[in-house]
């Protein structure tokens, strides 16, 4: 069974010419993987680790195995409005917005309130792959694998007194760096709110990536809500601020346009937006649209929290 | 010299197609072509309009006559972009499901606007031709093509109804359609008082 090599294989011989300049082939062997490596090192005070995009595969129980929409479209085709209000403005207007330091201040109804450095906020937690799919109010969607926590484990750490029954995020308020915050197109800064339920369901999830990587800039770095039975406007993005309060918060879409945008904001193919249909969705990379399911299709998981409401009057 | 300015006016009324077509070609729309396709010949559509309502006090102001023989191939370029842009929602978006067309068009106040100022703009593409001019007699026709005012303004409010926060580009197209409008009311009245 076992075999013995006996002779040098001949991919290892050396070549007799590559011998005689070994030297000089060693010498252009540094200077060449210099040349390669060093750029890297320039840059490596923004992305210390490999930092690309990579292939995840559906593993835990509520992965979808759709196919995902490409890391080009996830990343170019944006809502974010406090860098510019098209679709490729914050992929470009994002591009030198500082995440680090970053500052997180915990707040209301808990046992510890606290303004944390983001580090010492994520480090108890590992992080996962979660491909969900994102539905977004205005009729587009997406298949996006996440890289983050459960935000009710992070909640757990917090111990929240009996009083917080709703959850506040805010993100950041900076007009120098977030151009769109110099119009007041929404009022600034942004915030959105989950109850207390919500925002404890294994669904709910702390993004900071996407791709296996971490997050960019224009899809909410450094760190960012994610709530997939919700329109994607309810993920708030780049959060300076999360307060446990015992009312429900007023929330930036709801006051910009109460008739149109809910608290609650749970996709929902029967409730129309007053002035378009969200019966059907187009999944980018799709050319025919395809019906919007209920909850955005995690029905089966988050339905129980909505039950004897009326989900027409709580949009 | 008239032929040439001619074509190349036609040319140049085409290049947002073209520009449209090269894009989608080369490096690509966004992730969301549908919506480039309706965004851009939407806007076009109120462009033209925009221009073709220009025209005449541009005309007033400068005693440039010439001028005026182009405003009938601004209006149909108008009516061109706004094919385009009614077949990319019937077609690209809608895919031909008409009882969705049927419940937009009567439910959704937007594109009920949209569409009345659409087919407020259809007469007056028939009736275009030098022909229809003769028959319709002047005056009539001209009666009839007053269409254009509430088309545009139906066009605008399209627009603004259909944005969801940020309604500062229709709110341009809306001031200078009010500029175009009350240049023409002001120059009415002073016409009667003198």
């Amino acid at each position: 069974m076992i075999r013995i090599q006996r002779q040098i294989p001949w991919y290892e011989i050396t070549d007799e010419r590559f011998y005689e300049n070994r030297r000089q082939f060693i010498r252009e062997a540094i200077a060449f993987s210099a040349m390669l490596v060093l750029p890297r090192c320039l840059n490596a005070s923004q992305n210390k680790k490999e930092d690309k995009p990579q292939s995840i595969k559906p593993k835990g129980k509520f992965d979808t195995d759709e196919a995902q929409t490409a890391y080009e479209d996830v990343t170019t085709y944006n809502n974010f409005y406090e860098f510019g209000t098209d679709k490729d403005s914050p992929s470009k207007l994002a591009k030198d917005f500082r995440t680090k330091p970053w500052q997180v201040s915990i707040e209301g109804e808990v046992k510890k309130p606290k303004v944390y450095d983001l580090d010492e906020l994520m480090k108890p937690f590992t992080q996962e792959d979660r491909i969900y799919r994102l539905r977004c109010v205005e009729g587009w969607s997406m298949v996006i694998p996440w890289l983050g926590f459960p935000l009710g484990e992070l909640i757990k750490r917090l111990e929240p007194k009996s009083k917080a029954k709703y959850v506040e995020f805010t993100t950041l308020l900076d007009p120098t760096q977030m151009q769109g915050q110099k119009r007041d197109v929404l009022s600034w800064p942004y915030v959105e709110g989950l109850r207390m339920d919500e925002a404890m369901h294994p669904l709910t999830l702390l993004a900071t990536g996407l791709y296996g990587k971490s997050l960019p800039n224009q899809n909410g770095a450094p760190f960012r809500l994610v709530v997939p039975w919700k329109y994607g406007f309810k993920s708030i993005k780049s959060i300076v601020k999360i307060r446990f309060i015992e009312n429900q918060p007023m929330t930036t879409w709801a006051e910009a346009a109460p008739n149109e945008y809910g608290f609650y904001s749970n996709v929902n193919p029967e409730v129309d937006h007053p002035r378009w249909t969200q019966k059907k969705e187009r999944r980018l990379g799709e050319f025919l649209k395809r019906p919007t399911l209920k909850f955005n299709g995690y029905a089966e998981e988050v339905a129980q929290l909505y039950t004897g409401m009326d989900l027409r009057k709580f949009f | 010299m008239r032929k040439i300015t001619r074509l190349i006016l036609f040319l140049l009324c085409l290049a947002p197609l073209f520009s449209l077509a090269y894009k989608a070609a080369t490096i690509g729309l966004s992730a969301n072509p549908i919506d480039d396709v309706t965004d851009t010949t939407g806007t076009w559509t109120l462009r033209f309009l925009i221009i073709t309502l220009t025209v005449s006090p541009f005309r007033q102001i400068t005693k440039w006559n010439e001028v005026i023989r182009y405003r009938r191939m601004f209006g149909l370029f108008a009516f061109f972009y706004v094919t385009l842009h009614f077949l990319t929602y019937v077609w690209l978006d809608q895919f031909f499901d008409f009882s969705e067309i049927y419940k937009d068009v009567l439910q959704r106040p937007f594109i009920t606007i949209g569409f009345s100022a659409f087919c407020l703009m259809i007469p007056l593409a028939i009736t275009s031709t030098n022909y229809m001019v003769r028959k319709l007699g002047g005056k009539r026709w001209q009666l009839l093509h007053r269409l254009i005012y509430p088309s545009a303004i139906g066009g605008v409010i399209h627009y603004i109804w259909l944005v969801k926060a940020d309604t500062k580009r229709p709110m341009i197209y809306g001031a200078i359609l009010s500029l175009l409008l009350g240049y023409r009311l002001i120059h009415k009245t002073l016409k009667k008082n003198s």
